[in-house]
């Protein structure tokens, strides 16, 4: 069942790597005989409806749940502190208080904490790799600004940056697309591919809307409580699966880079 | 002339009769301590969104009062005793019982004050001013009392300062904050504990009905006029203050129960910061 299709992991040990395992809440199995793993410099998506599992999978690789039955690896061990430390994690927009008071470079500098070390304020340094950052999403004009007044879009590029600002081998993402518009959207994930690029790192994230997810990821899987897989993104679709995974009223809009039937703005459109 | 300058120097001389009574330099010097640690206090409390655990943990230290009355011992160390684990419990059960910290409250904020009310049955002795606890009496502060304010109070303002990045990060966002490798579970009993030091060096000036007020008021009216935490942290500071020696100046003057009379004018100063984040809105 496990996928192994792209022959350069052969060579490479997997960063996540999921045997076997079983969660159940309340009596219910949310992951049944979950098999998933991760290597390093792949965007991997994972697409299932709500609650079907893909937050408490997550939460599973980053050892915020202990699966009571099979075995979970991350970066070599199980998940701890240390291994934690390898990952940048964004959880859904909606999480974090939106009218927190803190600047766009604070968020930023959040990033860095945990290697700046406890008693310790943010130095010069931190600030100017901070600032950097900023710099990398188009976002340094802003740093000053707090960050409720940000768009959607913008707070998810600063929340970007600062899951990247520890170095991490690994970045993990829930439903990056919402509160966030199309084309804030295309530049978000532009933004995953170039920080994959440059810096190898490994993407794993999970959403409910297809569309975006296959249009991203290198591998595709499909959650429903079990996992499905899939060596090309684009066979996800097959009727079977997603009837499955999503149920039979499914419609389907495929979006992507090279989609001719959408618009940049109403400009375009007019 | 020296009809307008009357009103003057009675003011003058009322104020020279007020700070040279001892008691009003003590509450005077009590309050501005307190200001400080409330202040800070309250600027967590707010962004952690935990407004109702002051008045649970500050209820609870009425169990510890009536506790150090009941055994003939300072009832300010039976209240820090009481205050810090009840705090603690509200928040481990909240968690592990998975009911959050509102129903735990609710679970210790009646049990800590039945607590009390059995130990004053038991007890036959009613030379602790129960009542001055409850509602403040700045005429029970004493130089001792001075000392243990200037003691935890000094402890809970440089701890948070210590750990001040951290205990932002997880007010922020706990989630990321664990997975960034904040000690969250420490720093969560951390705070809890800081708020019951704070309200038990708040009882005798504050008291234990009415200090729940100063560690939400600083920080909410503050939140209304700043988007940012240092700035929030400053007006928080300054609205505690204004509170705080405004309130004992008034209740001088008026003679009003000193407690009562800041926590009014708390609540003023906040209307007002209400009102101008509407407008500048």
């Amino acid at each position: 069942m496990k996928n192994t299709a792209i022959d350069t992991k052969n060579d490479t040990e997997p960063i996540v790597d999921l045997n076997d395992v079983w969660v159940a809440y309340d009596g219910k199995w949310i992951l049944k005989s979950i098999y998933f793993d991760c290597y390093p410099g792949e965007i991997f998506g994972i697409v299932g409806p709500n609650g079907g599992g893909k937050t408490t999978l997550l939460n599973v690789i980053l050892g915020l749940v202990n699966p009571p039955k099979g075995s979970v690896q991350l970066f070599g061990s199980p998940p701890n502190k240390q291994s934690r430390l390898e990952v940048g994690y964004l959880p859904q927009i909606s999480h974090a208080d939106q009218s927190f008071p803190v600047t766009v470079l604070d968020v930023v500098l959040m990033g860095l904490y945990s290697r700046i070390g406890l008693f310790h304020r943010p130095d010069r340094n931190s600030k100017k790799i901070a600032m950097d950052l900023l710099s990398q999403i188009n976002m340094a004009d802003h740093a000053k600004r707090p960050f409720a007044v940000l768009s959607g879009g913008q707070q998810q590029r600063v929340n970007i940056a600062r899951a990247m600002a520890s170095k991490p081998k690994l970045l993990v993402l829930d439903e990056p697309s919402t509160g966030v518009d199309s084309v804030a959207q295309e530049d978000f994930y532009e933004l995953l591919a170039k920080f994959r690029n440059e810096q190898g790192i490994s993407v794993i994230m999970v959403s409910h809307d297809i569309g975006v997810i296959t249009s991203h990821a290198d591998r595709v899987a499909c959650l429903n409580v079990q996992l499905h897989y899939h060596d090309e993104p684009d066979s996800c679709f097959s009727p079977a699966i997603t009837r499955e995974v999503f149920g039979e009223d499914l419609k389907v809009i495929v979006h992507d880079s090279k989609c001719a039937t959408c618009y940049r703005s109403h400009q375009n459109h007019d | 002339m020296i009809q307008n300058v009357q009103p003057v120097i009675v003011v003058i001389k009322t104020m020279i009769d007020m700070f040279s009574l001892q008691f009003m330099q003590n509450a005077f010097l009590a309050g501005m301590m307190l200001s400080f640690v409330l202040a800070v206090v309250s600027f967590f409390v707010v962004l952690r969104r935990l407004s109702f655990i002051g008045v649970g943990v500050a209820h609870s230290a009425f169990g510890g009062v009536a506790l150090g009355a009941l055994l003939g011992i300072s009832p300010t160390l039976t209240a820090i005793g009481f205050a810090v684990v009840v705090s603690n419990a509200i928040g481990y059960i909240g968690k592990k019982g998975h009911l959050g910290t509102d129903t735990a409250i609710g679970i210790f904020f009646p049990l800590a004050m039945a607590m009390g009310v059995i130990f004053i049955g038991m007890s036959d002795q009613y030379n602790v001013d129960l009542f001055g606890y409850l509602f403040g009496n700045i005429l029970a502060i004493t130089r001792q009392d001075l000392i243990i304010t200037a003691v935890l109070g000094g402890l809970v303002l440089l701890s948070t300062v210590l750990f001040f990045k951290e205990l932002l990060f997880v007010a922020y966002d706990r989630e990321v904050a664990f997975v960034s490798g904040m000690p969250v579970a420490f720093l969560d009993h951390f705070f809890l504990t800081i708020l019951a030091l704070s309200v038990v060096i708040s009882m005798k000036i504050i008291g234990i009905i009415l200090v729940s007020a100063l560690l939400v008021i600083p920080g909410a009216a503050a939140s209304q006029i700043t988007h940012r935490y240092d700035s929030m942290i400053a007006f928080s500071i300054i609205i505690a203050l204004i509170s705080t020696i405004g309130g004992l100046i008034i209740s001088y003057y008026a003679d009003l129960p000193s407690g009562a009379t800041i926590v009014t004018l708390a609540s003023f100063i906040f209307f007002a910061a209400f009102a101008v984040g509407q407008i500048r809105r």
